[in-house]
């Protein structure tokens, strides 16, 4: 953490960036939040933890139409959607300097609370600086420990890699923390009957209260008006009236990231109901690697995204009845 | 002596048809004298590529029982090149509505070329009986649309 905060304060001075976008400290331990620090001084506030999860790439489109150059922190992950934002011409190259920051998994706040970890106080062995296997936790209760991994998002345990697709420089080393399967889930969910494939969505997403999280944390929903907010959509600007408008909503929010989305598990992660907004993602990345080859955005800016080309021999949409 | 009502279940199939080839595929049944069943309720599109996903999920809240998207053959589109991506999409989205458990009956895409008449009638007349052996479409229907 230090060194990005030294590496900053140099790059403000000799005036390369004009901002720095990274993350400060929020009202409790574990909910970091994204800021632009503009300032030496301001940058005392700069943290850097198993905490910050956000992906600043989405902040980018932003500050692409500031005067200046922006310092942006990007995880491994995080560059995948800097890629295909470019690729999508959101955020201009020419503005940003990236720092591939160290990651070695992000925490879940959610999971560690799952294990009966109340009353939270203080966390110490999520700062990043050694490698610390396991978490500390000041509890109201006492103190509580558990395992670096189990405390991991859901994303991070089918981590893409440790290597970042684009940056200026690095600072901090990753950790490739992929121990499961992508579409392990996708592929239980796929071998159910249509009732059971039906009971398990109503119960998911009867819990949406369409707070649009997952949508506006989104690197690829970056369209400046969205379907969502014209009052055409049955659904805009209001808490889903009935199981049909939950599912048209979340069918059509991952339809429209389809082909574009990286997986990075932000929907997933800021859903404040615990919706796993990835299933829908992941249906759709695999449908996609299976029919018309593997494809991983935001590995590259210049291929061609699965929904935007064509063959002339590829499967008609029959195959999925007949794929069982 | 009454005499007996008898309900039978009537299916609401919505067909997409392209303008250039379905459509006249449609035409071309009707004016050869073919029948194809009185449920199947045509929505002439530009192309099979006009057709959003959401039109289809919208047709089965207003309460269609069946979807079903006709278009040029691929290669032949009047646009050169609008049916291969529909056909892309389609794929995806009828993978979709399997996943989160909508039978992939209720949904079909059928390539249907203005001189075929015969095929446009055959494949209306399958795809409403089988949407009529899967029943009503319980699954994806905006309760208040039900009067």
């Amino acid at each position: 953490m230090q060194a990005i905060i030294n590496r900053a304060k140099e790059l403000l001075a000799d005036g390369t960036v004009a901002r720095v976008l990274g993350w400060k400290a929020g009202d409790l331990p574990y909910n970091p939040e994204p800021a632009y620090f503009e300032t030496e001084e301001s940058l005392k506030d700069f943290v850097y933890n198993g905490f910050c999860g956000a992906n600043l790439s989405k902040y980018m489109i932003e500050a692409s139409k500031l005067e200046g150059k922006t310092m942006v922190c990007l995880k491994p992950c995080d560059t995948y959607s800097f890629n295909q934002l470019i690729k999508e011409h959101r955020v201009d190259r020419e503005k940003a300097y990236i720092i591939g920051v160290g990651c070695k998994g992000k925490l879940d706040i959610e999971k560690i609370r799952k294990m009966g970890i109340k009353g939270i106080e203080s966390i110490s062995g999520a700062e990043l600086t050694e490698d610390a296997d396991t978490l500390t936790i000041q509890t109201l209760y006492g103190e509580k420990t558990c395992a670096y991994a189990d405390a991991m998002l859901e994303r991070c345990h089918v981590c893409k890699g440790k290597e970042h697709k684009i940056y200026d420089e690095l600072i901090g080393e990753s950790k490739d923390t992929k121990d499961a399967d992508r579409f392990e889930e996708v592929k239980r969910i796929e071998a159910m009957s249509p009732e059971e494939k039906f009971a398990f969505f109503q119960s998911e997403l009867s819990k949406c209260i369409r707070c649009n999280a997952c949508r506006n944390v989104c690197p690829a929903c970056s369209c400046r008006k969205c379907v969502f907010d014209s009052n055409k959509f049955d659904s805009s600007q209001k808490a889903n009236a009935d199981s049909f408008e939950e599912k048209m909503f979340h069918i059509i929010r991952a339809f429209h990231v389809a082909g574009r989305c990286t997986d990075c598990g932000e929907c997933s992660r800021v859903c404040p109901q615990g919706i796993p907004l990835h299933l829908f993602n992941r249906k759709f990345i695999k449908d996609i690697d299976e029919l018309y080859g593997e494809y991983q955005a935001g590995e590259d800016t210049t291929s061609k995204a699965p929904l935007t080309s064509y063959t002339f021999e590829d499967a008609e949409p029959s195959i999925v009845g007949k794929r069982g | 002596m009454s005499i007996e009502e008898k309900e039978e279940f009537r299916p609401k199939i919505v067909a997409f048809c392209c303008n250039w080839c379905s459509y006249a595929g449609a035409d071309l049944a009707g004016s050869s004298r073919l029948s194809y069943p009185a449920d199947v309720k045509i929505i002439r599109v530009p192309c099979s590529c006009r057709v959003n996903p959401m039109f289809i999920l919208r047709a089965f809240e207003k309460g269609a029982d069946g979807v079903i998207l006709c278009g040029c053959h691929p290669g032949d589109c009047h646009y050169s090149t609008g049916n291969f991506y529909a056909r892309r999409r389609m794929t995806l989205l009828f993978s979709m509505l399997d996943y989160i458990g909508v039978e992939n009956g209720r949904t079909r895409v059928e390539w249907v070329s203005a001189a075929e008449g015969v095929k446009f009638s055959q494949t209306m007349n399958e795809f409403v009986e089988k949407v009529r052996s899967l029943g009503k479409n319980v699954r994806l229907e905006d309760l208040r649309c039900r009067q």
